[in-house]
C-alpha cells in the first residue's frame, strides 16, 4: 500500500518537478529587465557595435600599417594635393597630411587620445560627482547648503577661460587637459545626484535601513547609490561626447595636445586650414570618426535612458 | 495590578518641528508645529498597544521619535531603564536590534535593487557581523519559512511579489534579529481586507510565539480592536484616552473616542443604515496653531468655558481607563 502511494513520486517527470521546486528560484532584477529592453533597441545596439569597432580601431589600428605618426615623407611634402591622395596600394590608406606624414596612423592615434579624454573625463566626473552629491543630499541641512553653495561658486567661474589659462600657464599637455576638464565636469553631475538622493532619501526602504541601525556610509553605498545608478549611467554616456567636444574645441584653438601627438580636434583644425587646396581628406577622415562616435554615444545614452526608466518614455 | 515592570515607558514626549513660512527671511522666527505634544504611556512585555487617531495627529511621528528617527524636543523614552533619547549613536545602535519597525507601504519599504534574501539578511549582518554567510542564509530561510514565504524565493526581487507577500517579507526582516518590540506603522492599511486579516493573524501568532510587544498604529478601529490589549487615542499630538481595548469599545470615555467609534462601519447593511453616527463640527484645527486649553474643544459637543482655560490632564477612571477631559 505504501509502495503504491509512493509510486507517483518515482515517475521521472514528477520527480524532476519536485526537485526543481526545491531549488532556489532565480529572480529577475531590475538590471536584467533594463538589459532586455536595451538589447531590443536597434539603434542603440548598432551604436554599441559601431563604437566597439571604433575603439578597436583606435587601439589596434596601427597594426595593419607599416608607417608611424611622425615620419615625414619628403617626396610628398609640398605636393600633398596630388601625390598624397589616399591609396590602398602604397599603404597610406588615408593619404598624407599637410606635413607629409601618414594620416591613417595619425587618425588612429588621435582617436585614442580623444576617446581617452572622453571616457576618463566622464569617469572622474561620475565618481567625484556621485560621491559628492550623494553625501550632500543624504546628510542634508547645513552640510548640504555649504557643499552645494561651493558648487554654485565653481559653476559661476567661466570654465573655458580657466581651462585656457591653465594650459597657457602650465604648458600644453594631455595631463593638463585631464585636470582642467576633470575640475569642472563633476559639478553638473553632483547637482543631478544630489537631487536624486533627496528623493530617494525619503523613500521607506531608506527609513527602514535607518530603523534597523545600518551605518550611514552603508546606507549610501547599498541603498542610495544603486538606486541612483540609472540616472548616473545615462548622464555619463551623454557626458563622454561632451568631453570629446570640449577637448576638440581646445585643440582646435591650438591649445590641446602637443605635437607630434594629435587628437580629433587637432586633426580637424589642420583639415579646415587646408580644405581650400583640394586636400579634403584631411578633413573628411577625422570628421567621419568624430561624428560617428558622438552619434553612437547619443544613441546609446538614449537607449539606456529608455531601458532604465521605461515610465518616462 | 501588574507587577511586571514596563518594557517601554514614555514620559512627556514632545516632537516639535520648525516650519519656515513661505518667503520668510533667514532671521524671521520660524513657526513651531507641535506634532507630538507631551505623550505619556507604558508598554508591558508581551502587550499590544494600539494607537489610533485621524491623519496628521502624530501617530507616525510618535513611533519615529521612539525609534529616534526624528529628534524629540523634550521628554524621556525609557527602554528597560535606559533613556533612548540620551544615548549616543553607538549605544543606540546596540538597542536597535531589540526594537524593529514594519512600514505602511510594503513595496516601498523594500529596496528594489536587492533580492529579498539580502533585504531580510540586512539586520542580521548589521547587528551580528561575525556570522558566516551560510549561517546567515540558514537564518533567513528559517524566518522566511515562518512568515509563509517559500524559502527558495530568496533570490527574487521585491517587484516580483504581491503586496501581502512584501509585507510578510517586511515582517521577516523585523523578526530576524529576535526583537522584543515591533512598531507597526499602519502595516495593513495598504493591503486589501482578506490580506489584512492574514497579516494581522500572522503578527498575532508570532507575538504569541516570541512573547513580543507590539505598538500597532492604525486608523482602522476594527483592526485595532482585534489585535490590541490596550488602545491609545491621539488627537493633535495629545493623548485623549488610554484604555483596555474592550473597555474602550464598550464605554468610550472621551467625546472624541465616542465620535471615532460611532463612525466605524458595521458589516450589516440594516444595522449600518439605522446606526447613529456622531458627526463632529468643523475641521481638524491646524497643528501650527492649536486651540488653547483642551485641543479638542473647538469640535467638542460638550465643551464648556473651563475647557478653553486649562489643558485637562489624563485622569484614571478605573477599569484601566484614563481619560483627558474636564467634563467627564
Amino acid at each position: 500500500m505504501n509502495d503504491r502511494l509512493a509510486q507517483p513520486f518515482q515517475q521521472p517527470k514528477t520527480r524532476e518537478i519536485a526537485e526543481r521546486m526545491a531549488e532556489d528560484v532565480k529572480g529577475r532584477s531590475l538590471w536584467a529587465d533594463a538589459r532586455r529592453r536595451f538589447v531590443a533597441n536597434r539603434a542603440a545596439m548598432v551604436s554599441v557595435v559601431v563604437l566597439t569597432l571604433i575603439v578597436l580601431f583606435s587601439l589596434f589600428g596601427q597594426i595593419i600599417s607599416e608607417y608611424d605618426i611622425e615620419t615625414i615623407d619628403w617626396d610628398v611634402l609640398g605636393n600633398v594635393a596630388t601625390a598624397g591622395k589616399p591609396s590602398i596600394e602604397n599603404g597610406h590608406y588615408f593619404g598624407f597630411d599637410e606635413n607629409g606624414r601618414d594620416l591613417y596612423n595619425r587618425v588612429v592615434q588621435g582617436s585614442r587620445i580623444s576617446l581617452a579624454v572622453g571616457v576618463i573625463g566622464a569617469l572622474v566626473a561620475v565618481i567625484v560627482g556621485t560621491i559628492y552629491g550623494a553625501t550632500a543630499g543624504f546628510i542634508g541641512g547645513r552640510v548640504d547648503s555649504i557643499m552645494m553653495r561651493l558648487v554654485d561658486i565653481f559653476m559661476s567661474i567661466p570654465y573655458m577661460f580657466v581651462l585656457i589659462l591653465l594650459l597657457v600657464v602650465a604648458g600644453r599637455s594631455i595631463t593638463m587637459i585631464f585636470v582642467g576638464i576633470g575640475l569642472t565636469a563633476w559639478l553638473d553631475m553632483s547637482r543631478i545626484v544630489r537631487g536624486q538622493t533627496l528623493s530617494i532619501k525619503n523613500r521607506e526602504f531608506v527609513e527602514a535601513a535607518i530603523a534597523i541601525g545600518v551605518p550611514t556610509w552603508r546606507i549610501i553605498i547599498r541603498h542610495i547609490v544603486p538606486n541612483l545608478l540609472g540616472v548616473v549611467v545615462v548622464y555619463a554616456t551623454l557626458l563622454v561626447p561632451q568631453m570629446i567636444l570640449t577637448e576638440s574645441f581646445i585643440s582646435f584653438l591650438g591649445l590641446g595636445v602637443q605635437e607630434p601627438f594629435t587628437s580629433w580636434g587637432a586633426l580637424l583644425s589642420e583639415g579646415t586650414k587646408t580644405m581650400n587646396y583640394g586636400t579634403l581628406w584631411h578633413l573628411a577622415f577625422p570628421l567621419f570618426f568624430f561624428v560617428v562616435t558622438i552619434f553612437c554615444f547619443f544613441f546609446i545614452g538614449d537607449g539606456l535612458r529608455d531601458a532604465l526608466d521605461p515610465k518616462d518614455r | 495590578m501588574n507587577v511586571q515592570s514596563p518594557l517601554l515607558s514614555v514620559r512627556n514626549l514632545k516632537v516639535w518641528f520648525d516650519i519656515k513660512r513661505q518667503g520668510a527671511m533667514p532671521w524671521t522666527p520660524t513657526d513651531t508645529l507641535k506634532a507630538v505634544d507631551g505623550v505619556d504611556f507604558d508598554l508591558m512585555p508581551g502587550e499590544t498597544l494600539g494607537i489610533v487617531g485621524e491623519s496628521g495627529c502624530g501617530k507616525s511621528t510618535l513611533a519615529r521619535a521612539i525609534m529616534r528617527m526624528v529628534p524629540a524636543e523634550a521628554g524621556t523614552v525609557l527602554w528597560l531603564g535606559d533613556d533612548l533619547l540620551q544615548l549616543n549613536h553607538h549605544d543606540m545602535r546596540e538597542h536597535r536590534k531589540e526594537m524593529q519597525m514594519i512600514f505602511q507601504d510594503p513595496l516601498a519599504s523594500l529596496n528594489p535593487r536587492m533580492t529579498i534574501g539580502q533585504i531580510v539578511a540586512e539586520p542580521l549582518k548589521t547587528h551580528h557581523p561575525g556570522l558566516s554567510p551560510s549561517e546567515v542564509k540558514d537564518r533567513v530561510r528559517e524566518v522566511l519559512d515562518r512568515v509563509g514565504i517559500l524559502p527558495n524565493m530568496i533570490n527574487r526581487y521585491p517587484h516580483e511579489f504581491s503586496g501581502g507577500q512584501c509585507q510578510r517579507i517586511g515582517i521577516a526582516r523585523a523578526l530576524i534579529v529576535k526583537p522584543q518590540l515591533i512598531i507597526c506603522d499602519e502595516p495593513v492599511s495598504a493591503l486589501d481586507v482578506s490580506i489584512q486579516a492574514q497579516v494581522i493573524n500572522l503578527l498575532m501568532e508570532i507575538q504569541e510565539e516570541m512573547g513580543l510587544s507590539l505598538i500597532f498604529i492604525a486608523h482602522d478601529l476594527s483592526v485595532v480592536k482585534h489585535i490590541s490589549t490596550r488602545v491609545m487615542v491621539l488627537y493633535l499630538g495629545n493623548v485623549v484616552e488610554i484604555s483596555e481595548a474592550a473597555q474602550l469599545y464598550r464605554s468610550p470615555g472621551h467625546p472624541y473616542t465616542e465620535a471615532l467609534i460611532s463612525a466605524v462601519p458595521i458589516p450589516d447593511p440594516t444595522a449600518e443604515a439605522s446606526k447613529e453616527v456622531m458627526i463632529l463640527d468643523a475641521d481638524l484645527p491646524s497643528p501650527l496653531n492649536p486651540p488653547s486649553g483642551c485641543v479638542f474643544r473647538t469640535r467638542c459637543p460638550i465643551a464648556g468655558p473651563e475647557c478653553a482655560e486649562t489643558k485637562p490632564p489624563l485622569s484614571d477612571r478605573g477599569n484601566g481607563q484614563q481619560v483627558a477631559c474636564h467634563k467627564r
